[in-house]
């Protein structure tokens, strides 16, 4: 039963298979060894010289992203001589299902029977493939358009083989389910019968191909297509980074700095080396600042099996120096950013003159709201095997960046990126966390130190809550004014968080256009006295991307105040937000001072604020707004626009006489644009919503003397079953048609959520939560 | 040498007594399907069955699995509601990255033989040991309910 998995051996030996996949000259020599098909001619990267398009003054979208988008059916499709399809799958999969919703689109517009497709997964490669950054809610948005002209490309070819065959014109023939017909003569061709021929054809130029009309779709939009991994999954033969397995593989944990930038000053290995099963001890260097993706450097404590490997850690006797962040103290640090925030800093958007107006306000209101740093904690830790064999390495990696890691991984080697091969396992959750490769750098460093043997380096969750890049920390200090209809007039948003810049430009203090773009700066209020500030705040830890990023303490902050401002004008909060965000209009995001905006075309990707009163009147109208309820309960609605998606939500909360909190129902209205598999859709913002609570109520990173305080689940808790929604309704929007731009959909559920459950808190009690988490808040002593 | 039973099978390993389980599964023998994710009985992630009940494997030492019927994520779908269990997460579209659905699907399948019919309270006993960091619970408890053949939410 003991399988090493070695899947270039394996793809190569195996009759069935005729696509390697696995790089350029790996795919080249299979085709050689299995005589095929619809990837013969490979001009391999012809179509992505033309994108590299002339004159573009500026770049949005996928353009804009490293490496592009690539749409040549020979990269991404194979047709093998019995029909099997095989699909590329550039992007990770870490629960979002794009190992199934990419594939999908492909299929539908090859017109594959999805029962004859396999998917097989990309490495790293993105000359090849386009970007591979799987983060930022981007794979549907910016390879849709791409994956259908990559089938629509393969199915012209297969019907022009046809065509050929049978000498008519080509528009008699018709691709159907894996077969080209001829319905005319009632003539008919399956797919592995013609993808030799189909594969020596030119591939058509992108112009000429005729796409699906969404009403010719078969898989997109119909959310009817199964997990293509779920049998795998629940039978427990789906392969993580965790679970690779070589011939002749060893095990390696390491101990790290316990403070950022804390260095090794002695160690004494000799008990871990009696552990049983521990073959070497051997010292990782340690990287000067900036942290960018570096290894922390530390002990490599390398056995022949991972249990013996973390006993022989333990063993280990070390004295690590705590270095310049030995001070940070989380209680000390959030009154530094309470300071900063209760004095003017850089001004990042500025409308009217908000001070006078907050001055001849008819009420004034203000609040301070803080949200800790949290971890990703992915169940999946960060885990990664690699093995140099002359001169050349391949890393299997539970990576959301597997380029990213090949170039890291190369450059840490000394290697030529050519000789580095990363596979992408599947990941056990991501959440941003794996879009760092510092432990894909340190496995392959482990390896070289072992002579190049293959060795599986593992984290421990207490390794991964140490020394995650953690979501950052924030106060925002709102302040807004109310004329005596109760109607906002001014309003001042002071914002401090240490930013994720700091991570590569360690003296950084203000936050980045990426981060003031998530929901500060562009806030769509019909407010004429505007002005938001960005004080300073200083890093001492690693500060990375979490799913959602900065729009959680944004929209929390954001989205309790108008609920605090709704009850101080004695308004209903619905009725207050909307007339807030104002009547439907399509806003320029630059005149809200958001040049960014999430990288996309402020043409295409306007702040819509139709859109936006759409989604709240939605879920409002879904959730019973002003139903009576028992004693108690109350509803909260929040609602966030992020990642190009619109999101509101209404939750329902419990507390009882104790202060316990439950959570009987939440609602959640989204319009992400056109739909590809509305049923994954619904699952990540199932799945949002669970973060969402469990960070509003539980999650909590906090260091002392530059330490991680957290060490496991019981101190960083999250929520279980017992705690989380008893019910979740998704609604939908429904979209007409698809040439409306898509949205995100893996992020944009997570920031309402711990505004809504706030603000149900506070229908329910009258208490309001302005730090998270809420944890024993409620507790009645 | 200690000799193991695995879904009906004797393995034997070479391991010191007090390796956990969970190790011995994954590592000599290959059976990666039990997951690590906390190696403090926190998360679930590792659940098999020891003697039908559901078990931690990361705290459990070899030592202590000698003389039990084991069964894990691969062998479980050779028992009745085992395999009603994977259809359904199946079915309902249950996972999402995956990576503690061995430990759920071990969970849900112990409460399920030894209570056909569970309340809302009883899923939330038994499953509240199993971390699911993708959020799915909604679905499993739809799931069990599926098998059970109770689709009515129950107070």
């Amino acid at each position: 039963m003991k399988k090493p998995l070695d899947r270039p051996e394996l793809t190569a030996d195996d009759d069935s298979l005729f696509i390697a996949n696995i790089s350029r000259r790996t795919f080249l020599k299979d085709m050689a060894l299995t005589g095929f098909v619809l990837a013969a001619g490979f001009p391999a990267l012809a179509w992505s010289d033309e994108t590299a398009a002339p004159a573009q003054p500026e770049k949005y979208g996928a353009d804009a992203m490293p490496h592009g988008w690539i749409d040549d059916p020979l990269v991404f499709v194979a047709i093998a001589n019995d029909g099997t399809v095989t699909i590329i799958c550039h992007r990770s999969e870490m629960g979002q299902g794009i190992r199934t919703s990419l594939p999908m689109v492909v299929a539908d517009e090859l017109e594959a029977d999805w029962q004859r497709v396999r998917v097989e997964q990309a490495p790293g490669d993105e000359v090849r493939y386009g970007n591979q950054d799987t983060d930022g809610s981007r794979s549907m948005r910016h390879f849709f358009m791409p994956m259908r002209r990559v089938g629509a490309a393969a199915r012209a070819m297969l019907e022009a083989a046809a065509a050929a065959q049978w000498r008519v014109p080509v528009q008699e023939v018709r691709a159907e389910q894996h077969h080209v017909i001829h319905s005319a003569t009632g003539r008919k061709l399956g797919y592995g019968q013609l993808a030799k021929a189909a594969a020596k054809l030119p591939v058509p130029a992108r112009e000429t191909l005729r796409l699906k009309q969404p009403a010719e779709f078969r898989y997109i939009s119909k959310g009817q297509t199964g997990l293509y991994d779920g049998q795998d999954i629940v039978t427990g033969r789906a392969q993580y980074g965790f679970d690779t397995h070589l011939k002749d593989m060893l095990y390696a944990v390491v101990a790290r700095p316990p403070v950022f930038g804390g260095k090794l000053m002695s160690y004494n290995a000799k008990d871990a080396l009696k552990i049983p099963g521990v073959v070497k001890v051997i010292e990782l260097p340690s990287s000067p600042p900036p942290a960018d993706f570096n290894p922390l450097g530390g002990i490599a404590v390398i056995a022949r099996n991972t249990w013996a490997a973390i006993q022989g850690r333990k063993a280990l006797k070390i004295d690590w120096s705590k270095g310049p962040h030995g001070i940070y103290d989380s209680v000390v640090y959030k009154a530094e950013l309470e300071a900063a925030a209760r004095k003017p800093g850089k001004v990042v958007r500025n409308d009217g003159d908000a001070d006078a107006a907050l001055k001849s306000a008819a009420k004034r209101v203000e609040a301070e709201y803080y949200a800790p740093h949290l971890a990703h904690a992915p169940m999946e830790p960060p885990a990664t095997t690699a093995r140099i064999v002359k001169g050349k390495c391949e890393i299997w990696a539970c990576t959301q960046a597997p380029q990213l890691c090949r170039e890291r991984v190369a450059k840490w080697l000394k290697l030529p990126e050519d000789n580095v091969t990363v596979h992408v396992t599947l990941l056990g959750g991501g959440f941003g966390r794996k879009s760092m490769p510092d432990y894909v750098i340190e496995a392959a460093l482990i390896s070289q130190a072992m002579n190049g043997k293959p060795v599986k380096l593992v984290w421990t969750r207490e390794d991964d809550l140490h020394h995650a890049y953690f979501h950052t920390v924030s106060v925002e200090r709102l302040e807004a004014g109310l004329d005596d209809q109760g109607k906002p007039v001014a309003w001042l948003h002071r914002t401090v968080a240490p930013s994720i810049s700091s991570t590569f430009a360690p003296d950084t203090k203000h936050q980045m256009p990426v981060e003031l773009g998530m929901g500060v700066i562009n806030v769509p209020f019909a407010i004429p006295n505007l002005r938001v500030e960005n004080p300073e705040a200083e890093a001492h830890t690693r500060i990375g991307w979490f799913r959602s990023v900065s729009n959680i303490p944004h929209a929390f902050a954001i989205q309790s105040f108008v609920a605090e401002l709704a009850a101080a004008a004695g308004h209903d909060h619905r009725d207050f937000l909307l007339d807030l965000i104002g009547p439907a209009r399509r806003i320029d995001p630059r005149t809200l001072g958001d040049t960014w905006n999430q990288g996309e075309s402020p043409e295409a990707y306007p702040v819509d604020t139709g859109r936006l009163r759409r989604v709240i009147e939605t879920v409002a109208n879904e959730a019973g707004w002003g139903r009576t309820l028992p004693k108690g309960n109350g509803l909260g609605l929040a609602s966030h626009y992020s990642f190009v998606t619109y999101v509101a939500v209404v939750a329902e909360v419990a507390v009882n006489d104790d202060g316990e909190l439950s959570i009987p129902r939440i609602d959640v209205a989204v319009d992400c644009g056109p739909q590809v598999n509305p049923e994954r859709i619904r699952s990540q913002i199932e799945g949002a919503c669970i973060m969402g609570v469990s960070l509003a109520t539980l999650g909590e990173i906090s260091f002392k003397e530059g330490a991680v305080m957290q060490d496991n689940f019981h101190d960083y808790q999250l929520t279980r079953m017992d705690s989380a929604p008893r019910e979740i309704r998704i609604h939908l929007l429904p979209t007409a048609e698809f040439d409306t731009p898509l949205g995100g959909v893996g992020e944009p559920g997570v920031p309402p959520i711990a505004p809504a459950l706030c603000n149900a808190i506070f229908a329910a009690t009258g208490q309001r939560i302005r730090q998270l988490p809420i944890r024993d808040q409620l507790r009645k002593a | 040498m200690t000799t193991l039973n695995i879904n009906g099978k004797p393995h034997k390993v070479d391991l010191p007594a007090d390796t956990p389980l969970l190790w011995a599964l994954r590592d000599p023998l290959g059976l990666t399907g039990t997951k690590f994710g906390c190696g403090m009985a926190q998360c679930g992630a590792c659940t098999v069955h020891l003697d039908g009940k559901p078990t931690f494997a990361c705290v459990v030492p070899i030592s202590a699995a000698v003389g039990k019927k084991i069964v894990t994520i691969e062998g479980v779908g050779h028992d009745e509601t085992g395999k009603k269990v994977q259809e359904a997460w199946v079915t309902l579209g249950v996972p999402q990255c995956g990576y503690c659905q061995p430990g759920q699907i071990m969970a849900a399948t112990a409460l399920l033989k030894q209570n056909p019919k569970p309340s809302d309270a009883d899923i939330d006993k038994a499953m509240s040991g199993n971390i699911c960091r993708c959020g799915t619970y909604c679905r499993i408890r739809a799931a069990i309910k599926h098998v059970a053949g109770t689709t009515e939410v129950q107070p």
